[in-house]
């Protein structure tokens, strides 16, 4: 640590040329100068003097708390506030303050210098947001004399996103390098960053105006479009990512409508509330292990799952028995007291949790994200959910297509007068099918659950969605489901950035009523013979 | 000729009634209302002439839906869609009759001013015409259902297909109508209005004028309906209803049946809104929320649907409970309504009506016996006349 200070303060006694000592008081002193050029060149020397009080006077002048006092002999000193006395500033010794003070004022050129060199003090912090912070302040800094101190916390920086932004800065400097060469080889060195900062800076470079020499206007030119290449092929990646994610909770929310639809003919409405239902569960879950098992707290999404499947499962056992089950034959009746079911669902959850969103935390595991360059994540929660929509649909399509229940499921759903003549207990089925449907809702509830806030009225968007999936889909149908939602979901996202979130829904909304025009059984039918179908 | 027609729409027993009805909502209310003293035992509150008149608005948008779910067996959820693009139709022409009386002091509308926006759009055209905006208020919606409804009808959407797709269609509506940008005041949607023709919009005259033109509107609405089921095209409607197979297959194409009336029941949705909007004093997109569509079909399944007295009384009932609700009990209001939801069409497939005619409803896919009644006085219906065959 030493070394690295004395070899920072080796180069930047080379960089200004003058002979400061390490809070040298004329290097203090000269903050007061009238000169704008002597005033930057005492910062510079402050900054890179690197010692602590150097750091609290630049912090006193960027805060206008830096006065200027004649003493005793009449000599001009500089001085500060330290806890209530008045200290010299280079020396801290306590002085007398009864004399006359004059605030040292800082113009705009002086703060740029000041903000970039308190910056690089906060380079050597042991703290890496702290340092993030300092490297992304030092960003726009323009004072070659940084460039020392930069290169040194470069070397010994180990946090990629610091030691990013470091090289952007270092880069940056380059740029106004009063030789050609230099300015040449840091263009060259810019091609792999992303901040818009460093673009507004190469394509300062492309102006003749500001940069004489041809071949680094060229070389910016080429900087910057591999930069913008890249970016594209990144944003690209960033927005397949977003309709992948909204895709998979779109999936996540309609399969289990899918299934119920297919098999019965009948919309619950109440399946939003379900979702509703499994991410309360969730959030009771994240409850009892807080009081319980704080240990375990970090894999309460987990041990949600089977809490909230159970739960909607039961209830929508429940519901099946209790309301729809009397309604056969009557879907739209059936819509409407599922419609009354979810208002009931909706009230119960104000009267137990409150009409506020509950507060649920992502676990550690589930924060964060891989950060892509420019300023594009993918998020952990978001990938978490891409990954559990393909388990849970390879789940359901296991169950459907392997095992037996899977086949009274399809057999029903394709005629179900046919299978009950041919012994399927269809009553039974119905039963069962609509747990599994609603026990899905639920598990989609704990997935909203990590992405978004929990609250009475969670599920009410979802109905239509889902339902929208469902009808491009084709009733009944797993992969037609798949597609439609990663489909909807990827369009979404791409209409969004051009025309905003509620025009990309209306036009996705018109577009599923025009397919369903020449499709009426949706993109994936299965062909039937049933003149009312 | 016309008058036979007329006398046929009802028993004279159901005209004597509806005859004292009118009486009573349109000639001794008001004047309760108006000429008897505060103190008087008889007197009529403002707030009750306020509510009654809601409350009739509510029974148009009743009636056209009975006509379409209960007659035609096609469940619309996007009835509120209708009831506020008409409302704001008629907004539109009140914000403009503000002048220059608002906040702003502006020729334009204060939300325009408070976006900073210079003109109006080219769709606010027109708007401080009065008969401009009466013509929105039935040709918006009746070309929204038009359109739609030949979409949909065409390619045999029906079912709970077609009812979430209408909720789909109510909900990106009022995703619309929330955005700023679409130039009709966003969230806060119209509201301050100041006069309508002239006339000061909070007057108690001009209140009971609206009233007694809304309570006209509701009495012509009710015979109009009962024109169109007592006709050979409400007959026509109720075998779409229980078997559209076997109606297209003895050569009717249904498609114009089911557009004539879907977007009748539009237009007559929309002049209630446009009739709600001035009475109530506001219109904002939260009246084209999917719940309060989906609720009409509450209230005529409450009052007893395929029967448009069953209709109107459904509204009345729902909505008077729910006012009583709201403010004795608000936290119990939804449990109500949604066990109305599900315990009505279990328990009392025929409503109130069936109540109290006090029979039991052996066979829900009869419920309308008026259409039966009417049946032997309309050889040939004038309105059926122009419906012909497919």
């Amino acid at each position: 640590m030493n070394l690295l200070r004395a070899l920072l303060l080796a180069a930047c006694l080379a960089l200004s040329g003058a002979a400061w000592a390490a809070l040298d008081a004329s290097a203090v002193s000269a903050l007061a100068s009238d000169d704008s050029d002597e005033r930057v060149a005492a910062i510079s020397a402050l900054a890179a003097s690197g010692e602590p009080r150097a750091r609290q006077i630049l912090k006193a002048l960027s805060e206008d708390g830096l006065y200027t006092t004649k003493d005793k002999t009449g000599a001009i000193r500089v001085v500060l506030e330290e806890s209530g006395t008045w200290v010299d500033a280079a020396s801290g010794a306590p002085i007398d303050s009864s004399g006359e003070r004059d605030a040292i004022n800082t113009n705009n050129r002086l703060r740029g210098a000041l903000d970039a060199a308190l910056a690089a003090f906060d380079l050597s912090s042991p703290d890496v947001p702290t340092r993030l912070a300092a490297a992304e302040a030092l960003q726009g800094a323009d004072d070659a004399a940084l460039l020392p101190a930069i290169e040194a916390a470069l070397a010994r920086e180990s946090d990629t996103r610091v030691r990013e932004r470091l090289a952007n800065a270092r880069a940056a400097l380059g740029l106004r390098a009063p030789e050609a060469a230099q300015r040449l080889a840091a263009v060259r060195a810019l091609s792999d960053s992303d901040s818009p900062q460093v673009r507004q800076m190469l394509s300062e470079r492309l102006d003749p105006a500001n940069e004489p020499d041809a071949a680094v206007r060229a070389a910016a030119q080429t900087t910057l479009a591999e930069i913008a290449q890249r970016l594209r092929k990144y944003e690209l990646l960033n927005s397949f990512f977003s309709g992948l994610s909204l895709g998979s909770i779109l999936l996540l929310a309609a399969i289990g409508l899918a299934i119920t639809f297919g098999l019965m003919g009948v919309i619950n409405m109440a399946h939003g509330e379900f979702l509703m239902i499994g991410a309360y569960c969730t959030y009771v879950v994240q409850s009892l292990f807080r009081a319980h098992a704080p240990g375990l707290l970090e894999w309460y999404p987990v041990a949600a799952l089977p809490v909230a499947f159970l739960v909607t499962a039961l209830l929508g056992v429940l519901l099946e028995r209790s309301v729809i089950r009397w309604f056969h034959g009557r879907p739209l009746d059936t819509l409407l007291a599922t419609w009354g079911v979810s208002l009931l669902l909706i009230q119960g959850a104000r009267s137990l949790f409150g009409a506020q969103n509950v507060e649920l935390a992502n676990p550690s595991w589930m924060a964060g994200g891989i950060e892509l360059a420019g300023g594009q994540v993918l998020a952990y929660n978001r990938i978490a959910i891409i990954v559990f929509a393909a388990v849970v649909v390879a789940l359901v399509w296991w169950l459907l297509a392997r095992t037996r229940m899977g086949l009274f499921v399809r057999a029903v759903t394709q005629n179900r007068a046919m299978a009950s003549a041919a012994g399927v207990p269809t009553d039974r089925v119905d039963m069962l099918t609509f747990g599994l449907g609603s026990g899905l809702a639920g598990l989609a509830g704990v997935a909203l659950s990590q992405i978004g806030n929990v609250g009475p009225e969670l599920g009410t968007g979802f109905i239509i969605d889902s339902f929208m999936v469902v009808v491009l889909g084709g009733v009944g149908q797993i992969a037609g489901t798949v597609i439609s939602a990663l489909g909807l979901g990827a369009l979404a996202k791409l209409i969004e950035p051009a025309a905003g979130p509620v025009l990309a829904k209306i036009a996705l909304l018109l577009l599923v009523i025009l397919v369903i025009q020449k499709r009426p059984q949706g993109l994936f039918a299965v062909k039937g013979r049933s003149a009312d179908a | 000729m016309i008058s036979l027609r007329l006398a046929s729409l009802m028993s004279p027993r159901q005209w004597l009634l509806l005859a004292a009805l009118t009486a009573l909502i349109m000639v001794a209310l008001p004047i309760a209302h108006l000429a008897l003293p505060e103190s008087h035992p008889l007197h009529v509150s403002a707030y009750t002439i306020t509510v009654l008149g809601k409350f009739m608005c509510y029974a148009i948008v009743a009636l056209g839906m009975d006509l379409i779910w209960g007659y035609a067996g096609i469940l619309s959820l996007g009835q509120g869609l209708f009831f506020a693009l008409g409302g704001y139709a008629m907004g539109m022409y009140l914000m403009r009759s503000i002048g220059r009386d608002g906040v702003y002091q502006s020729d334009l509308p204060d939300f325009m001013v408070f976006l900073n926006w210079k003109e109006l759009p080219w769709y606010w055209t027109g708007s401080d015409q009065f008969w401009w905006a009466a013509l929105l208020v039935v040709l918006v919606p009746g070309l929204l259902a038009l359109v739609f409804g030949w979409f949909a009808f065409r390619s045999r959407i029906k079912g709970v297909y077609f009812s979430i797709i209408t909720q789909a269609v109510t909900y990106a509506a009022m995703l619309l109508f929330f955005r700023n940008d679409t130039g009709f005041g966003g969230n806060n949607g119209f509201t301050d209005f100041k006069r309508i023709l002239g006339f000061p919009i909070a007057a108690p005259e001009t209140r009971v004028a609206l009233y007694v033109i809304t309570a006209l509107t509701l009495l012509l609405a009710f015979l109009a309906c009962r024109f169109v089921v007592t006709s050979r095209l409400g007959r026509v409607l109720t075998a779409v209803r229980d078997a559209e197979s076997r109606l297209m297959f003895i050569g009717y194409n249904p498609l114009r049946y089911k557009l004539f009336v879907w977007v009748f029941a539009a237009v007559l949705s929309g002049i209630a809104g446009a009739l709600y909007v001035p009475q109530v004093g506001i219109i904002n997109p939260g009246e084209m929320s999917p719940a309060n569509s989906i609720e009409i079909a509450i209230w005529v399944a409450v009052g007893g649907r395929g029967t448009l007295a069953g209709a109107v009384l459904g509204a009345f009932a729902v909505n008077g409970a729910k006012s009583w609700f709201t403010v004795a009990f608000p936290e119990y209001w939804l449990f109500v309504l949604g066990l109305m939801f599900i315990l009505v069409p279990l328990l009392l497939p025929r409503g109130l009506v069936g109540l109290l005619r006090g029979r039991a409803a052996p066979d829900q896919a009869k419920p309308a016996d008026p259409a039966k009644r009417a049946e032997p006085a309309v050889p040939v219906a004038p309105a059926a006349s122009a419906q012909e065959r497919a």
